[in-house]
């Protein structure tokens, strides 16, 4: 069959000739600040690397207590290339995590959250909470002494939310304490149930950001004579091509550091042994588990881990449903800015007092 | 810059991004590859095993037991001699069993069977079973692989 007879069969049975023409007539925004636009693929490409690597770790990697730090020595020093691909998953995970962060914080300085695009920033912070939700699973399974530590540290926070506290630490744990049934469980999240719930976020994410477009920040808008006229780039292939560029370039990172730094994998979880010196938690949660060392033991009379975690807990809200919050006038968003801001600094904050707490 | 020129340039550029293309894809597929290919667990080779007691086993019967990482058959012949044989049906790869109704060995997957001896008597086995050797000191029965 000659290539337009292929076009015309699959045409008719698939409308992709419309996909193309609507591709082809895309266009983005192009200004000072694209530069940001990118990290939103950037992070759905780290996804896609972790989707890939994943299931290859699944081969051979063994979810029991007994079996799981053995097979995943076995990967990393007897299965061909298998080092390369485990340090790139872990690798991977952190750039991901640091990758969506960035999104966020670009989407909330440059007010891409307004109307019409509130379900876009919803479902994107959705996909933030997922991501830490598959760091932290993950973080258990090579079984190690680490992580096992950080593990029970982490469950155990989950223990001072109020009321639904004892029945979240249990339901986390599969049990009182973190044993092969933990780690059974958090396979089975890191597996199945997260990378379900991510790939439906994923494709209602991106459908909203094809149908919206990218959105133009209101400094730009306004210093353009009329909103139609700010410059912009085809999608097809400017801004793909930069696309493309951008994912090579975070390839060869990616492989860079997992060759030249490859993650270790420490000693085997021993339930029955003292918990090792600098146990914490992976770079991302270090700002949580500074800012409960920073906590009174009571505040106004409450446990001060309770409050602590509550207010987190509002925080997060906060941020999940801020375009709905957040007004529309100039005023408001100079209190978006400066709310961004303040967040940003107190996480960083906290995140450097833990590492200079932690470096020897 | 010249209209003849144009082509000229857009073709070296594709070939540019070809190679890109090419290069990032062959550093992707062929560590994967690797990585699929499991890799060789040598295998300590059982060249004997023991298959329990010989009195254990009337005439007429037969044990299943593991012979290194696979199984094997030794059965009692109404006869009351000894014989064992690979309990991996040459069909496929299903373990056989013994059946006293029928006096042979039977495999359920396909209904294979197998006469006193291994021969594949009836049904799609293509082979017969391969042969052991067995021999019973003391009360022990004991399996050796053929040389």
């Amino acid at each position: 069959m000659t290539d337009g007879r292929w076009r015309a069969w699959i045409d008719e049975r698939f409308p992709l000739d419309d996909v193309l023409e609507s591709l082809r007539h895309k266009r983005v925004p192009h200004h000072r600040y694209s530069i940001w636009y990118y990290f939103g693929g950037m992070t759905l490409f780290l996804f896609l690397i972790q989707v890939g690597t994943g299931a290859l770790l699944l081969l051979y990697y063994r979810p029991s207590a007994t079996e799981a730090y053995e097979s995943v020595q076995f990967i990393v020093s007897r299965v061909p290339f298998g080092w390369l691909v485990r340090s790139i998953h872990a690798w991977a995970a952190n750039l991901m995590v640091a990758s969506a962060f960035a999104h966020l914080f670009s989407v909330l300085f440059l007010h891409a959250y307004r109307r019409p695009r509130e379900l876009t920033w919803i479902s994107g912070f959705l996909l933030l909470l997922l991501t830490l939700g598959f760091g932290f699973t993950g973080y258990l399974l090579p079984w190690n002494e680490v992580s096992f530590f950080a593990t029970r540290v982490g469950t155990d926070i989950a223990a001072t939310v109020p009321v639904v506290g004892e029945g979240l630490l249990r339901f986390l744990r599969g049990g009182d304490d973190v044993t092969g049934a933990t780690l059974t469980r958090l396979f089975g999240f890191h597996v199945a149930v997260l990378p379900a719930v991510a790939t439906a976020l994923v494709a209602f994410h991106l459908l909203l950001v094809q149908r919206h477009g990218m959105s133009v920040p209101p400094s730009i808008e306004q210093r353009a004579a009329d909103p139609g006229t700010v410059r912009s780039i085809p999608f097809l292939p400017h801004f793909l091509l930069r696309d493309l560029f951008a994912w090579t370039a975070v390839l060869a990172a990616l492989a860079a550091l997992a060759t030249f730094f490859p993650w270790e994998l420490g000693a085997k979880a021993d339930p029955f042994a003292p918990a090792p010196a600098g146990i914490r938690p992976e770079w991302y949660f270090l700002w949580a588990f500074e800012t409960l060392k920073h906590v009174p033991p009571t505040v106004a009379g409450l446990s001060g881990e309770v409050v602590a975690v509550a207010a987190m807990g509002l925080g997060a809200l906060a941020a999940l449903l801020l375009p709905l919050l957040a007004g529309e006038s100039p005023r408001a968003r100079s209190v978006v800015v400066w709310a961004g801001a303040a967040a940003l600094l107190f996480l960083s904050v906290m995140t450097g007092l833990a590492l200079r707490a932690a470096a020897p | 810059m010249t209209h003849a020129e144009e082509p000229a340039r857009r073709g070296v550029l594709n070939w540019l991004l070809g190679l890109w293309g090419g290069g990032v894809l062959a550093s992707i597929v062929y560590p994967v590859a690797r990585y699929l290919a499991p890799p060789d667990i040598p295998e300590a080779a059982a060249l004997s095993t023991n298959a329990g007691s010989a009195q254990a086993l009337a005439p007429n019967s037969g044990r299943v037991v593991p012979f290194g990482a696979r199984p094997a058959i030794v059965i009692r012949t109404p006869a009351g001699e000894l014989r064992a044989f690979s309990a991996t049906c040459t069909h496929l790869d299903c373990t056989v069993q013994y059946r006293p109704d029928l006096q042979r060995i039977w495999c359920a997957c396909h209904n294979g069977e197998y006469d006193l001896n291994g021969r594949n008597v009836a049904g799609p086995p293509p082979r017969p079973l391969d042969p052991y050797d067995a021999n019973v000191t003391g009360d022990e029965i004991v399996i050796t692989r053929r040389a």
